[in-house]
């Protein structure tokens, strides 16, 4: 998966989450969590669905490196290549 | 029109379910209703067969009003004569609700379509027949995106007030809060509760489970709060016509913040007896349902007691409102790391802000704190809950 494949899927993920979300509305550097209205739950979903689609398991200790688009992207690119 | 609310009045009818002629069993949804709390799906409690249909979709009827009529089920030949369907007479809003006692849900059915509670509002205003729409979301279920793209096809937009959803929730929200502040004499009580043994035992439980069987705290939470509930009955139940009458089970509304604004806190039934992963698997469901649509009439009706948690982006210290006729809600703050004194030193602890908004009708402070101190013991062995 390229960094631009993942970055779009991470997007499409959230707004399976936020029905209502506007996936342009988030910068790169922002925290997905402000930008989305994304609580525990949410965040807990969006990791679920991460690892359906990619198989990459992120374990709990990780979810700080999610929290936004570019280090989302770096960590799961990372991942995906390890 | 069930009441679906301490201070519902009325609600317009957007889907039927069912048609003349369908057999329906107790705990079938025969239709939608729109609410000041969105969406409701409406259950029957007989079984039968639907012999009338009293009210056409898009009808705003008070609640009480005949929606259908179902004719008894053969079972019970004796049973002939029509039953009507979610009769209630109107009542003021401190009478006591009925409609609270309302029999479990079934599962929730995948099938029916799925649309978000902006996205029929906005299907509404436009005059739009959801039915022959094709959803893009989750499902199939049906955004606010598709409303608007189909709405460019059909039809000129109109200029027509947007958020008039939240605004009708806002309302919902200021008559139950106002009714509780007006008749409910609260009483407040706080503690804080170290969360190191929860969390080590979490993250421990955590680590050994796919994402999708991970639990989050707030599911402790919530088991540790049912649970303790076992010690003090008196804080689970309602307070109806001057006496308090106890639940008939611990059903916990969980309060589910909306996006974009509005609160709704259905119920997770039977929350001290289900299993953890359960609890969390019923958590994710409500919290799914709660902002795409699909929420059950008995769903808002039944809890007994609320919770409230405002997760890891919230206030330290939540000190909450209860939710007439219920007679406490008990509130978790976001978990926070602060000095703690462990015998005879300091150490960084996760704490988390524990608090009790209870009914002085019913209860005092005294045994208020012994159920704060109740949820703090539970919390201190994870591994019970």
């Amino acid at each position: 998966m390229t960094n631009e494949e993942l970055r779009s899927l991470i997007l499409e993920l959230i707004c399976e989450i936020a029905p209502e979300a506007d996936p342009a509305s988030a910068g790169d550097r922002d925290d997905l969590r402000e930008t989305f209205d994304l609580d525990s739950m949410d965040f807990a979903n969006l990791v679920a669905a991460i690892h359906k689609r990619t198989k990459i398991d992120v374990p709990e200790a990780d979810y700080n490196k999610l929290y936004t688009l570019e280090n989302a992207v770096a960590y799961l690119s990372a991942k995906a290549h390890a | 029109m069930p009441a679906l609310g301490a201070d519902m009045e009325a609600g317009t009818l957007v889907q039927w379910c069912v048609k003349l002629g369908d057999r329906v069993k107790s705990g079938d949804v025969i239709a939608v209703v729109e609410t000041q709390k969105g969406a409701i799906e409406v259950e029957v409690f007989v079984d039968g067969v639907v012999s009338n249909i009293l009210v056409p979709v898009g009808e705003r009827v008070p609640v009480g009003t005949v929606l259908a009529r179902i004719d008894g089920a053969g079972e019970m030949p004796a049973a002939a004569e029509p039953v009507a369907v979610a009769t209630r007479t109107p009542t003021p809003p401190r009478a006591a609700p009925e409609v609270r006692r309302a029999k479990p849900e079934a599962a929730p059915q995948a099938s029916r379509q799925k649309v978000t509670p902006v996205a029929r509002r906005r299907a509404a205003e436009l005059h739009l027949d959801l039915t022959v729409l094709k959803g893009s979301g989750v499902e199939g279920s049906i955004r606010l995106a598709d409303v608007e793209a189909a709405a460019l096809i059909q039809t000129p937009p109109p200029t027509v007030k947007k958020g008039l959803d939240l605004a009708e929730m806002r309302k919902a929200i200021a008559a139950a809060m106002s009714r509780s502040k007006r008749e409910i004499p609260h009483y407040y009580l706080s503690d804080t509760v170290d969360l190191h043994a929860a969390l080590a035992w979490l993250e421990h439980f955590n680590a050994e489970r796919p994402p999708i069987e991970r639990i989050l705290p707030a599911v402790l939470f919530l088991k540790a709060a049912a649970l303790a509930l076992h010690e003090q009955p008196k804080l689970n139940g309602f307070y109806e016509n001057g006496a308090f009458v106890p639940g008939d089970g611990v059903h916990v509304g969980w309060a589910i913040a909306l996006r974009g604004g509005g609160l709704i806190a259905p119920a997770i039934r039977e929350a001290d007896k289900k299993p953890l992963a359960e609890l969390m698997a019923a958590m994710r469901d409500l919290v799914e349902r709660s902002r795409r649509g699909g929420l059950r009439g008995s769903e808002l009706t039944s809890p007994t007691v609320t919770v409230t948690n405002v997760g890891d982006r919230g206030a330290e210290t939540v000190t909450g409102v209860i939710y007439p006729p219920q007679v406490a809600l008990v509130g978790f703050g976001r978990v926070v790391v602060r000095p703690w004194v462990v015998e005879d030193r300091i150490e960084g602890r996760p704490v988390v802000s524990l608090s009790l908004a209870a009914d002085h009708r019913v209860t005092d402070g005294h045994l208020g704190g012994l159920y704060l101190a109740a949820i703090a013991r539970l919390l201190q062995e994870p591994e019970k809950l």
